[in-house]
């Protein structure tokens, strides 16, 4: 027998100052089952609390419910508070006479005081009907994955590891390092981008807690926080990296010359290769497409026709531990993680699509990445800043600041960031590379938020000389050796028309590609521009909306390396503290499938947005549903989904919705 | 041969500075088999002052003669940028239910459909008819900048004619005659249009630009399709040359008369003796004539 206790809280004046307090007790009263009706200031106050414990024991209650706020608000304290007095939390209803009552119907008293009566009814229907529930206890892999290994990726593996807890990183590329290792210098420091960058590639790579896989690619995702199913695609490298010393003779010697997708088609790399100087792990991989002893084995296999091609094989002959392995194959490997860290990262905007800047048809206008490939040290000039077409030093330097950033016409209206400020830098290195440099930057507002930011801008203007033009520039064409800028001086409101050497369009950032591919296999959100969709962009910017999932870095938006190695850091806290566990509760109010009425249509499998219904079959040969209780979160679609009405929802099942409705007439 | 009409609005210039435009259109659609059918007591599109002026106005006049070409099955052809850009504007504006009823109240006869596609313009409807174009005369060893200018391509929610910065409807047909075109970057670029009345030197800078720019593409001619452009660039290039002491002499076709050259009308049919820069002694050179 139910004996139900009811605690209206006057919530200070928010709700007795509308509601008539006295009438709503008097009628709660005479409610079926009602043992005690008794209001509080503040039922949330420790005092008020304290009142609720003292009745639930006097009055020997064994339902309860609180009349006062939404239950986003206070069910979890109340719940604390019928734990404390002995009985099951999830014996608490929530009865919402604020919000939906007094707040809505300030004008009206006696309308509000009627309403919280029937809201009241209505809870008091439904409590009757709470069965006491128990949280789960499920375990959890203390190994986390990272999938992508530049800046982001290498600090949140490096964080977890140190906190003790497995890793394994996995990069789509041969080498880690990212974006970052394609920089010379960082802004606002000057600080060369490599050397602060490839001791930490060193430590992962040395780290005993992570492992390392490069070349490979996560291809699919099942199961739930704590007991993920990660299916890895290992590429075939085509060389045994456990035989392999990396000592170089193969990538040096290897007569096929392809252009280099890290010196962005400005340098040249070699079929066996390494991405770069730096790269870890320092041992190479050979790009079957331009591979010449591949190009043979598909001319023997497709009947000899046309001009045979060399056999080469060179690699093969001059490598002193025998690591060519031509016989290895791409691998598809399971494994356990208990939680996920995507960390992709970005590419820069394709700029073909500007017309009006030449879609890549002149050799003189680059982008900011191919410029810093160009000033770097170990770059494919040696970091001898020089043209395309005819390898002079060019003098007079443009830079355009917001390609496909912050313009609606390309579908990119977001603003990419690290532009204003990674054009600053470059002119003031610039300056620095060849004094008689004079460079001019056209922008639309210099974005320059950020610590030293403001100031280093200005040093780009007062130390390196450099011009600043607002305006868009509307077309760039060549002119004889010199490539000529059009604009407008917006601020002077005058056409501008400046002849340059070189021009350096800022491309602006986008997701990496397959950035939305992995993200359906994750079953986390992207947005338009396939950015991944943090669970609350202030309060939760690591944390998806699937648990166990973290997303960090450029991968969300565009960041700088500061924000990304600081959210590396934070999905990584996130990661130690789920580790810390030794297992994860989960919450009891989810969707259960009554086996005997489940016809089997599975309409809920294909509706639940978090693959929280799968099927099985029966002892008896039935395909019935089956809801996994860590995915579920209890939104209810299923429910409304399903036919025979199979699938109810614990702590608001079918029944207690129809008793609610029915408790109005009582 | 099939015979179909168009209505057709020639504009104010296109009875004046640019009769051989008007003559030439005429001409070649007549041998493709169409037949341009002027529209009845046609007025004044507006274009180059009604919409800086007065932009209820700069709809009404063009909505008029929509009006008036709604009772042809086929859509209104125009030859001239100018007035094709007022045009389209003009249908845009009108897709709204309000602005609609305001100008049927400002114009007061017929009902005014609502049809953007309602417009088109003469290279279009070549294009469209490209199959009846019978070429006689192979236009070999001509190399032609074809010059769009910035009216037809622009805004191109509105006129919706090709890319705006590579546009290939005009190159398409002009390699249907087999001249060449050549590759440059400045199809669409601003000429300086009407400016020539209140600041010659601006449009005297800008058109030399796309002669300059023309010539250094290996370009023996200009193809156009606006007149303005072709008064800016052919009845102006002696001022341009002593402007900037730059021997030019390219001459500019309407892309009319190189299509009708290649259905062996005559030059004098074709009216080429019109033009400023003589085309004579390169069509001679060239053999094409």
């Amino acid at each position: 027998m139910a004996r139900v206790g009811v605690f209206v809280c006057h919530c200070g004046t928010n709700i007795a100052g509308v509601v008539n307090i006295p009438e709503v007790l008097e009628a709660a009263e005479k409610m079926p089952m009602v043992v005690s009706a008794t209001d509080n200031k503040y039922s949330c106050s420790e005092p008020g609390q304290a009142s609720i414990r003292e009745a639930i024991i006097e009055n020997n209650l064994n339902r309860v419910i609180v009349a006062a706020c939404s239950p986003r608000m206070h069910e979890i304290t109340f719940r604390r508070a019928l734990a404390s007095a002995g009985l099951n939390p999830y014996l608490l209803e929530m009865a919402n006479i604020r919000e939906q009552c007094s707040w809505v119907h300030s004008d009206n008293k006696e309308i509000a005081t009627n309403k919280a009566i029937e809201i009241i009814k209505m809870a008091v229907a439904k409590v009757i009907r709470h069965e006491p529930l128990y949280p789960r206890q499920v375990g959890i892999t203390k190994r986390a994955l990272v999938i992508g290994g530049g800046i982001t990726g290498i600090q949140t593996a490096l964080d977890i590891a140190n906190a003790g807890y497995g890793v394994v990183l996995v990069e789509r590329e041969p080498s880690i390092g990212g974006r970052m290792a394609q920089l010379d210098k960082t802004f606002p420091t000057l600080d060369c981008s490599a050397c602060i960058l490839t001791p930490k590639m060193v430590d992962l790579s040395q780290h005993p807690k992570i492992k390392l896989m490069t070349y490979a690619e996560v291809k699919k995702v099942t199961g739930f926080i704590g007991n993920f199913e990660v299916e890895i695609l290992h590429k075939a490298k085509k060389v045994d990296h456990l035989k392999c010393i990396g000592c170089g003779i193969c990538w040096q010697k290897c007569p096929e010359k392809v252009p280099s997708e890290f010196d962005l088609g400005l340098g040249k790399r070699t079929a066996i290769y390494i991405p770069f100087a730096q790269a870890v792990p320092p041992k190479p991989v050979i790009d079957l497409s331009h591979c010449r002893y591949t190009k043979y084995l598909t001319w023997v296999a497709t009947g000899q026709e046309g001009k045979k091609p060399p056999e080469c094989r060179i690699c093969e002959k001059l490598c002193p531990t025998a690591a060519i392995a031509w016989d290895q194959e791409e691998q598809l490997f399971t494994e356990k993680f208990g939680t996920i860290v995507v960390a992709t990262g970005y590419q820069t905007y394709d700029y073909s699509h500007y017309k009006e800047y030449g879609s890549r048809d002149f050799a003189d206008v680059i982008t900011g990445l191919q410029l810093e490939r160009l000033m770097s040290a170990s770059g494919p000039t040696g970091g001898e800043v020089t043209r395309l077409s005819d390898g002079s030093h060019p003098k007079t330097v443009a830079f355009v600041c917001c390609v496909g950033s912050r313009d609606q016409q390309r579908g990119r209206p977001y603003c990419s960031k690290v532009c204003c400020m990674y054009t600053a830098k470059q002119a003031i290195m610039l300056k620095e590379h060849d004094p008689e440099v004079q460079c001019y930057i056209f922008y639309i507002d210099v974005r320059a938020g950020g610590k030293d930011f403001e100031e280093f801008y200005l040093r780009a203007i007062d130390e390196a000389g450099v011009i600043y033009i607002k305006g868009r520039p509307s077309k760039i064409y060549q002119d004889g050796k010199k490539l000529i800028v059009l604009g407008e001086d917006t601020l002077m409101g005058r056409p501008v028309e400046i002849p340059v050497d070189l021009v350096v369009l800022a491309t602006g950032m986008e997701p990496s590609a397959g950035a939305d591919e992995l993200a359906r296999n994750l079953n986390i959100s992207y947005d338009t521009y396939n950015f991944m969709v943090e669970a609350h962009p202030k309060l939760r910017p690591v944390e998806t909306h699937t648990d166990g999932i973290f997303v960090a870095g450029a991968c969300v938006g565009p960041r700088d390396i500061p924000e990304c190695v600081a959210q590396g850091s934070a999905a990584a806290a996130k990661v130690a503290a789920l580790f810390s566990q030794d297992t994860l509760t989960t919450e009891p109010l989810i969707a259960v499938v009554n086996q005997a009425r489940c016809i089997g249509c599975l309409l809920c499998v294909t509706i639940c947005p978090f693959k929280a219904v799968d099927y099985q079959t029966t002892q008896d040969g039935r395909l019935i549903a089956a809801t996994n209780e860590s995915l579920c979160k209890g939104c209810g679609l299923c429910i409304a989904a399903c036919r025979p009405k199979a699938i109810d929802l614990r702590g608001f099942t079918n029944q207690q919705i129809l008793d609610e409705v029915a408790g109005l007439w009582l | 041969m099939k015979q179909s009409a168009y209505p057709y609005y020639p504009g104010c210039t296109l009875k004046a500075s640019a009769k051989e435009y008007d003559i030439s259109a005429r001409l070649v659609c007549a041998q493709m088999g169409i037949k341009l059918e002027e529209l009845d007591d046609w007025v004044c599109c507006g274009a180059a002052s009604a919409h800086g002026i007065d932009r209820l106005l700069s709809i009404a006049l063009p909505a008029r003669e929509l009006v008036t070409a709604q009772k042809f099955k086929a859509p209104l052809v125009t030859a001239c940028a100018l007035c094709f850009s007022r045009f389209k504007f003009a249908a845009y504006e009108l897709r709204n239910e309000a602005m609609r009823n305001l100008i049927k109240y400002i114009i007061g006869e017929g009902e005014i459909q609502q049809n953007s596609d309602g417009v088109i313009h003469l290279i279009q409807l070549l294009d469209n008819n490209k199959d009846d174009i019978r070429v006689k005369k192979l236009l070999n060893g001509l190399r032609v900048a074809c010059y769009y200018g910035c009216l037809l391509v622009r805004p191109k929610e509105v006129t919706n004619f090709d890319d705006e910065e590579e546009p290939q409807i005009m190159d398409k047909l002009i390699k249907l005659v087999e001249a060449e075109t050549v590759d440059w970057k400045f199809k669409t670029e601003c000429c300086g249009g009407s400016h020539m009345l209140t600041r010659p030197d601006i449009v005297i800078k800008l058109s030399h630009r796309l002669l300059y720019q023309a010539k250094q593409a290996g370009a023996d001619c200009l193809a156009v399709a606006c007149p303005v452009c072709h008064y800016n660039l052919d009845s102006n290039q002696k001022k341009i040359e002593a402007n900037y002491k730059d021997n030019i002499g390219l001459p500019v076709f309407y892309f009319t008369q190189l299509v009708g050259l290649a259905m062996e009308l005559s030059p004098k049919q074709l009216l080429l003796n019109k033009h400023f820069v003589n085309p004579m002694p390169l069509l001679q050179r060239k053999g094409l004539i």
